[in-house]
């Protein structure tokens, strides 16, 4: 269980260009944070380098204790744009799978459903969703597979102001039951959060 | 809380129906050899016993190249698409969901092209007396493209004409089997000795099931990188 999330001095190069450096976090149970900056400024790679999907040039990113590749095989979510859902599988399809693959069950991806009101779109094509029920879909795995960590790459932008304050509710409970929350935005989170913002 | 054991069963479920999508499944296979069929008669000549001479060879060819076809979205689209960031982050070892979706790319192209092989090669001449060996090469040979086939594509993810050279850098590696598995076949039509080609053939594939998952890993994470 991810208690706690530490970044500290840490560096990112993508493509040749130093994207930030120096940059540290501390992140407690029930704590989130909203990770600010400039298109380009390295939000997304701040994310996937804390996902343990982009090398660190320097500084340590730390999980409370627990070994780094342990947290990141179950204890962290990554929600981005790029949300790995087949468009020609159906809604249910996809989220009983990546329930199973994230160490949920079938039971539990229906529970998700019904949570963010997708049970009327489980036989409908991933295809035929409009990008705010897609975006849901892609958030349904938070709570079908809970884990502690969630790491959300603008998880506002395609959803109406209801769910936008529906989700705000979610992140509410996740962080009430001890869980963490970095997430990249460009609108402010509608939780209360601490700000990192990243210089270009 | 699933275990790995049923989180594997859901990925080769879901990998197969995928690869049957693009490009896999019986039609394609049966059309691919309907093709091969059709037109090497056209193009060598129709005497049957020329036909029967070069028949399991050319079924067997055949099967190397149709393996060749959906191999280089193995993992593109997953790459494209976020899911093997998804995939990554699990107490799976990304070898086995490399060996998962390998297993998936068999199932939905190699196994129907290799039961479709000993109708073909039957069609253009070959002895009846051939078919289970040519059954058997093709599901083992067909094993062992689909995992040396898994190389290419992961190492040229992200490249642009990634189609290329996931082709360039599987042809050399599907030399071998292609040697193995034609020489047991026309050692049998030769009535010789067939059984060390097969074993070396059998031998490759377990080579390639055992360590192209763990090159084929190396690769994605290199490119997710």
């Amino acid at each position: 269980m991810i208690a706690a999330l530490e970044l500290s001095r840490v560096s990112v190069r993508r493509g040749g260009r130093k994207l930030f450096s120096g940059l540290s976090l501390s992140l407690a149970a029930g704590e989130a944070c909203a990770l600010t900056g400039a298109n380009g400024a390295g939000k997304t790679s701040l994310l996937r380098a804390v996902a343990g999907l982009v090398p660190v040039e320097e500084g340590e990113i730390g999980f409370g204790g627990v070994e780094a590749g342990e947290a990141r095989a179950g204890g962290l979510h990554l929600v981005g744009h790029a949300d790995g859902l087949k468009p020609a599988r159906t809604v249910r399809e996809e989220l009983e799978f990546w329930s199973v693959w994230s160490g949920g069950t079938a039971a539990s991806a229906g529970e998700a459903a019904r949570s963010l009101e997708l049970d009327p779109l489980l036989d409908l094509e991933v295809r035929r969703l409009s990008a705010g029920q897609r975006r849901r879909l892609a958030l349904a795995r938070l709570l079908a597979a809970p884990r502690p960590l969630w790491l959300l790459d603008e998880p506002l932008s395609p959803l109406d102001a209801r769910w936008r304050l529906g989700f705000g509710e979610m992140m509410r409970a996740h962080l009430a039951g001890g869980g963490l929350i970095l997430a990249a935005v460009h609108d402010p989170l509608p939780i209360a959060a601490k700000t990192l913002e990243i210089a270009s | 809380m699933s275990r790995p054991r049923s989180r594997l069963g859901a990925l080769l479920a879901r990998e197969t129906v995928l690869a049957w999508g693009r490009g896999g499944g019986p039609l394609v296979s049966v059309g691919f050899y309907a093709g091969v069929a059709t037109l090497l008669p056209l193009a060598i000549g129709p005497e049957p016993s020329r036909l029967a001479a070069i028949a399991p060879g050319a079924a067997w060819v055949a099967l190397a190249l149709a393996s060749l076809l959906s191999l280089d979205r193995l993992f593109e689209r997953d790459f494209e698409d976020g899911a093997l960031d998804h995939l990554t982050l699990s107490p799976v070892p990304l070898e086995l969901t490399c060996a998962a979706k390998c297993a998936g790319q068999w199932l939905a192209t190699g196994a129907p092209l290799a039961l479709a092989a000993p109708v073909a090669a039957i069609g253009l001449g070959a002895p009846l007396s051939l078919a289970p060996l040519i059954l058997a090469c093709a599901l083992i040979g067909g094993l062992a493209f689909a995992f040396t086939g898994g190389i290419g594509a992961a190492l040229s993810l992200g490249a642009r004409r990634g189609g290329l050279l996931t082709a360039v850098i599987v042809l050399p590696l599907f030399v071998p089997p292609v040697i193995f598995g034609g020489g047991a076949l026309a050692a049998f039509a030769g009535g010789l000795p067939w059984a060390s080609g097969f074993a070396l053939l059998c031998a490759y594939a377990a080579a390639a099931v055992a360590l192209g998952p763990l090159a084929m890993a190396a690769a994605c994470r290199n490119a997710l990188s």
